[in-house]
């Protein structure tokens, strides 16, 4: 494999890196406490006290950003590792064995993705009551199974004739082996963009079902919902829009310039 | 790889510029362009933008000359009406609202709260309080043309007395023991004399062999309805024959826009001409080229009302532990920038000889009293609660948030559960499943009874399952005294009782900011919840 500079993962990497910091950072420490309300403090725009500005209620919106992406990121991150893991499963058994299995499985999935995704998780949202992280997580987690159970069919299927997987077959290798051991190494130049690409919906998703307001609830904070109250006020606050819109756009940026270059990474190796 | 890079940043670069560039009027490309991709924001957020806002201008104008040569408006409300359209069943305060224009009573309310004679052009009272002579106006007549007879008022007043059937829709009327009619005269005579018997005679006079008043309803208002479509609008259209002055304007749209961003947007893009009950946040966003603000005061009180059967809020010491952690002024500073009424039980102001002002600061904010009740009734750590809110209202959304934030002083750690209006109707008031909500509760009548009736232990409104022994005999004694001043004392007392064991945690009269378009006028204020068509004109 030829060494070379791979840009899209370096820059993907120190934005992401960047914004994953200040996230895991919001969790812990804030400048301000995000709920915290002042009187004296409406309305003002960004300054050295609050380098956003603050809101309605006087909250510094900069503390507001940090734990709505910490929200936001560990929703978008819980969501697509539900959907990775189990679309991952899904993919491989219809995968390697096809048949009737594939069959069923594929058309049951075939029936998920006939749902505009927000719908399907708003129907899950109304079935298991809104209101909390772990609901829109799990909503959000069984919408984002089909497209990686399609995609990991389809790497899983294409190498299931090579030779290795044949002899690994002879020796008497278990499926759950085979699948494990020889194939999924083998796919991750298909799954980890996926999974990037996967990580982006989700961050995009839980901020549209907050925005609507199906999501995080007042007065939790994740970006979606900010947006949702920065639009209330965007004449008297445009820095709370812009700052909370910044953020959403970096975060899918960042993490978008990895999966590129990771695709570009694959489609240098073999597998 | 390197040019790709940078392409990638000037994209994003150009999405950047596109989100801070765009100004008011592009408010609808910024949401939208932050839910969507960042690749689709930053191709086409710009064209977007141009576009939207070429459009919008071109709307607005458009539609301002449009509606204004036709005569006529479009209201933005932000609930859809009851289910059935007939007066006597209305529930919501959205509903009276919209309806006040269609139907009227022998009486009914003026801007001052007085009581002017509509159907009825003359009445007459007994010295004794016990007889009262209607005489019907001439010439009144329903929207299908008819007129208005005396066994109609008959029928519908008789239609909300009837009790055969568990409670009447307005009990007080049960004390009706007679009702004659001869010539164009109706006497009605009391069991017992009743100072707020006039005000029920606002009900709805609706005709009597008329029974698609759930679907198309029939009054004698100066507006007649037209139709409506289901979460969408209703339509309202001038009536010719109306007895009195006629309205000025022909037509009247009322477009159900359920969250405030988008009513905001509606008055912007030149879709609504006047939406009330907006908030200082709101309508600091319209340019004052385009509309005046109007400012009066909802008549209604907004509350954490709680759930006085469900623990911890069975506990007196609790319900006033949380009347010392809330600071009332604190949440109209904060969230309505100092405009709104602090209110200390269920009564406001514009109710007059009723009101007592003094309660208002019977519990002043005070978190370590608070913990201090907190303690004695058990809960010296506080305790989890969840605060149900109609998520149509931003203002009780607002205050909620308010309220949360001030509970944490006291260890109360509250959470904020937003539902649909209709949800909140069936769950929460009339299913009472809930541990506290804020909303606004308002008056049908200008009686003191119709705010304060609700909280006796067996009201079929009763949402808060309030239960007190006091309050019951306090309301039994008003219903039996006859002496003005003395019956004022009784309801005076009511809410004193309501105060001192904290059915709700009262915060305030909210103000109502009403957006008028510019060359509409003829905005009128009752002390009641809602909003007179009628008067309205567009000003040369």
């Amino acid at each position: 494999m030829k060494k070379k500079m791979n840009g899209y993962l370096i820059a993907g990497l120190i934005i992401t890196c960047i914004l994953a910091g200040l996230a895991i950072l919001g969790n812990f420490y804030t400048p301000y406490d995000p709920t915290a309300m002042s009187g004296a403090a409406k309305f003002q725009g960004p300054s050295p006290a609050h380098i956003f500005g603050t809101d309605n209620f006087g909250r510094d919106i900069f503390s507001r950003v940090l734990k709505g992406s910490s929200t936001t990121v560990f929703i978008a991150s819980c969501t697509v590792l539900i959907g990775a893991v189990a679309g991952t499963a899904v993919g491989a058994v219809t995968g390697y064995f096809g048949g009737v299995v594939d069959d069923i499985l594929m058309r049951m999935n075939d029936a998920l993705t006939a749902f505009p995704s927000i719908l399907l998780a708003l129907v899950v949202i109304s079935i298991l009551g809104p209101g909390s992280e772990i609901n829109v997580i799990l909503a959000l987690g069984i919408v984002f199974i089909p497209s990686f159970a399609r995609l990991t069919r389809t790497a899983f299927a294409s190498i299931r004739d090579r030779n290795y997987i044949e002899s690994a077959r002879l020796m008497g290798a278990s499926s759950a082996r085979i699948l494990l051991i020889h194939m999924l190494p083998n796919i991750w130049s298909v799954l980890l963009p996926a999974i990037t690409i996967g990580f982006n919906n989700a961050v995009l998703a839980e901020a549209s079902m907050s925005f609507l307001g199906i999501g995080v609830t007042p007065p939790d904070a994740s970006l979606g919902y900010m947006l949702s109250e920065a639009q209330g006020m965007f004449a008297r606050a445009p820095w709370y829009a812009v700052s909370t819109g910044l953020m959403i756009i970096m975060l899918v940026f960042g993490v978008g310039l990895i999966g590129e270059g990771l695709q570009r990474l694959g489609k240098d190796a073999e597998y | 790889m390197r040019k790709q890079v940078l392409a990638g940043l000037l994209v994003l670069g150009m999405a950047v510029t596109a989100l801070s560039g765009c100004g008011k009027k592009a408010q609808t490309t910024e949401t939208t362009a932050a839910a969507s991709t960042e690749a689709t924001a930053a191709a086409s957020a710009a064209e977007t933008q141009a576009a939207s806002s070429a459009s919008e201008t071109e709307a607005a104008s458009s539609a301002k000359t449009g509606r204004a040569a036709t005569n006529e408006i479009t209201v933005g409300i932000a609930q859809d009406l009851d289910e059935s359209l007939d007066p006597h069943l209305a529930v919501a305060a959205g509903t009276r609202e919209v309806m006040f224009n269609v139907f009227e009573g022998l009486v009914k309310p003026d801007p001052e709260g007085n009581l002017i004679p509509a159907v009825a052009s003359d009445v007459e009272v007994s010295e004794d309080g016990l007889e009262y002579t209607f005489t019907l106006r001439e010439g009144v007549k329903f929207h299908d043309g008819s007129p208005v007879e005396a066994d109609d008022v008959i029928w519908s007043i008789k239609r909300n007395a009837d009790d055969s059937e568990g409670e009447a829709m307005i009990p007080a009327l049960t004390s009706i023991s007679d009702i004659t009619s001869e010539d164009n005269k109706i006497h009605i005579t009391l069991s017992q004399a009743n100072n707020e018997f006039l005000s029920y005679m606002t009900l709805a006079v609706l005709p009597s062999d008329y029974d698609g008043q759930d679907t198309a309803p029939i009054g004698t208002g100066p507006f007649k309805f037209v139709s409506r479509k289901a979460q969408d609008s209703i339509v309202l259209e001038r009536f010719e024959d109306y007895w009195g002055e006629p309205a000025k304007l022909d037509r009247v749209t009322y477009k159900i826009i359920e969250n405030s961003e988008g009513l905001i947007m509606g008055l912007q893009s030149g879709a609504l001409d006047i939406v009330s009950h907006l908030g200082n946040t709101q309508t600091s966003q319209l340019s004052d080229a385009d509309f005046h603000i109007e400012q009066g005061t909802m008549n209604l009180v907004q509350a954490l009302y709680l759930n006085n059967a469900v623990a911890p809020f069975d506990d007196v010491r609790v319900r006033q532990a949380l009347c010392y952690a809330v600071d009332k002024q604190g949440v109209i500073d904060l969230a309505f920038d100092g405009l709104g009424v602090p209110l200390g039980s269920s009564m406001y102001p514009a109710f007059g000889k009723y009101f007592d002002a003094s309660l208002t600061d019977y519990y002043t904010y005070d978190p370590a009293k608070a913990k201090e009740l907190l303690t004695e009734a058990g809960y010296p750590n506080g305790f989890d609660m969840t605060i149900t809110v109609p998520k149509n209202y931003q203002p009780h959304l607002d205050t909620a948030q308010v309220v949360v934030e001030q509970l944490k002083a006291i260890g109360v750690n509250a959470t904020i559960q937003p539902i649909e209006w209709t949800s909140w109707v069936s769950d929460v008031y009339m299913g009472r499943q809930f541990e506290s909500t804020v909303v606004g509760v308002d008056a049908s009548e200008m009686t003191a009874s119709a705010m304060l009736k609700r909280f006796e232990s067996t009201d079929s409104n009763n949402f808060i399952n309030y239960n007190n022994a006091d309050y019951d005999a306090l309301y039994a004694k008003a219903q039996s005294t006859f002496d003005d001043a003395e019956q004022t004392e009784v309801f005076k007392a009511m809410e004193r009782n309501l105060t001192e064991n904290a059915a709700n945690v009262y915060i305030q009269d909210m103000a109502d900011l009403i957006a008028v378009r510019n060359g509409l006028e003829g905005v009128q204020f009752y002390p009641l919840y809602v909003l007179d068509v009628s008067g309205l004109y567009w000003a040369d």
